[in-house]
């Protein structure tokens, strides 16, 4: 074989597998919804009152309220949220018909939910924490939606996000969510107690405080072993908290203490919370007080792990 | 020997307002550290964690006024950076703004502690006070 031929055979080669990654990565990175829209059982039915547990310890709010006005029950969305790959800017999630979410079906809150897929078959960034509402059961999301449809629709949409390149390439979150995105359903652990299981799917479901109480990689991924560790804020300046029983996290913190600190803001030194945890407590202190122990009860139960190393102050 | 101990006690004292002129960062700290902690105290109260005392919210209250006085005092201009500080600029911006907020936290504790009699005017009157917290932490205060 003349050594021209073997460079054409290499180029092929080049060029067969370079195609093959490409269909295959365009595979891969293809949105899945998880549930196929009209099954008339799930649109049915749907219980707006549970519903309003859901909404709150999801905090929902806490992104999605209008900003600049102090009503939270206005989901009109537009708040910054500010990362390294560029600004968010969270959706109108009102009843809205066209601006926000009243035509949605359930089943399109479900595949939102939980594989981060829009109505118009989309990835929605993981900006939206549907890494964790992933966990949750497709009947409490019935009743979530059954609960926004009862909330005022505000006209009007968010501005779209401004991202720089690649993270503008929305099909490339199909690549982040086989890393990052994992829908197994929290199976009831028998050796903790109802509360505490209670607390867990509260937590991990909903409240997602490991969004944002864990160090995250150069593509956004939570780091496993930084998982409730606190972290540089994602938002640029600032460090959260390690919630961890670690020595540098709550681990002086009683359940108590943690609860009491999601319905008032305050802290066991007297300290009162700041930032983007103010409106978390908005939304937490509006759950019954059980379901603030039960989470109280989860986080103190988080085994301790070591902050990431901080960087030098300036 | 009264002499002595007056003189050794001047100095300790004035050796203790020279350090808190040379580094402001670190005294106000201190007393922002035992402002909460005197809150601190109280909140137990509020969660339940201890029976009400009313000693322990006038302590609390008389730690605020205190505190309130001549905390503005040690936010000099020398004193924006440098330490262990979560000071926004803000704060220097309107001095006389950023004072008038711990006026107005001082005030509120010395009426509140002239309303404190019992548990009952203390539910009512003890949150106006810790209310100056949240307001004023939000405005001059920086993240961890």
């Amino acid at each position: 074989m003349s050594s021209g031929g073997s460079r054409r055979a290499v180029a092929s080669i080049v060029l067969v597998l370079g195609v093959a990654g490409g269909l295959a990565g365009w595979a891969l990175s293809a949105p899945r919804p998880v549930i196929a829209t009209g099954a008339p059982s799930l649109e049915q039915g749907g219980d707006a009152q549970r519903g309003k547990l859901f909404f709150d310890a999801g905090g929902c709010a806490a992104c999605h309220m209008s900003p600049g006005q102090a009503d939270r029950l206005k989901l009109g969305g537009g708040l910054e949220l500010k990362s390294p790959f560029g600004s968010f800017f969270s959706p109108n999630i009102s009843s809205h018909p066209t601006d926000g979410i009243g035509a949605w079906t359930v089943a399109d809150l479900v595949n939102a939910m939980q594989a981060g897929v829009s109505p118009s078959g989309q990835h929605y960034y993981p900006a939206f924490p549907y890494t964790t509402y992933a966990h949750a059961k497709v009947e409490d999301i019935r009743d979530l939606m059954a609960y926004l449809k009862t909330l005022e629709p505000i006209a009007g949409k968010a501005p779209g996000h401004r991202l720089g390149f690649p993270f503008n390439i929305r099909r490339s979150i199909g690549l982040w969510k086989l890393l990052y995105l994992d829908a197994t359903a929290l199976a009831n652990d028998p050796t903790q107690s109802t509360e505490w299981n209670r607390g867990r799917y509260l937590t991990e479901a909903f409240g997602h405080c490991a969004e944002c109480h864990s160090a995250r990689n150069l593509i956004g991924g939570v780091m496993g072993g930084y998982r409730y560790a606190g972290g540089p804020d994602v938002e640029g300046e600032g460090w959260v908290p390690n919630i961890t029983q670690a020595r540098d996290g709550v681990a002086d913190w009683s359940a108590k203490d943690i609860a009491w600190m999601l319905k008032s803001g305050d802290t066991p030194e007297g300290d009162v919370v700041g930032g983007s945890m103010k409106p978390v407590v908005r939304n937490m202190a509006e759950l019954p007080d059980a379901d603030r122990d039960a989470i109280a009860l989860y986080i103190k139960s988080l085994p301790g792990r070591d902050s990431p190393p901080k960087p030098a102050k300036k | 020997m009264i002499r002595s101990i007056l003189i050794v006690g001047t100095l300790v004292a004035s050796l203790g307002a020279v350090m808190a002129q040379s580094d402001p960062i670190a005294t106000r700290r201190d007393m922002m550290k035992k402002v909460a902690r005197a809150n601190g105290e109280v909140a137990k109260i509020v969660k339940g964690d201890a029976p009400f005392k009313l000693e322990t919210v006038l302590a609390s209250l008389k730690v605020v006024e205190e505190s309130a006085r001549v905390m503005p005092d040690l936010y000099p201009d020398t004193a924006k950076t440098g330490g262990e500080t979560r000071a926004l600029p803000k704060i220097w911006e309107d001095k006389a703004a950023f004072a008038v907020s711990f006026a107005k936290f001082g005030k509120d504790a010395s009426e509140a502690a002239t309303k404190i009699v019992d548990e009952a005017s203390f539910k009512s009157a003890y949150g106006a006070v810790v209310n100056n917290c949240d307001s004023c932490h939000d405005v001059y205060r920086g993240k961890r």
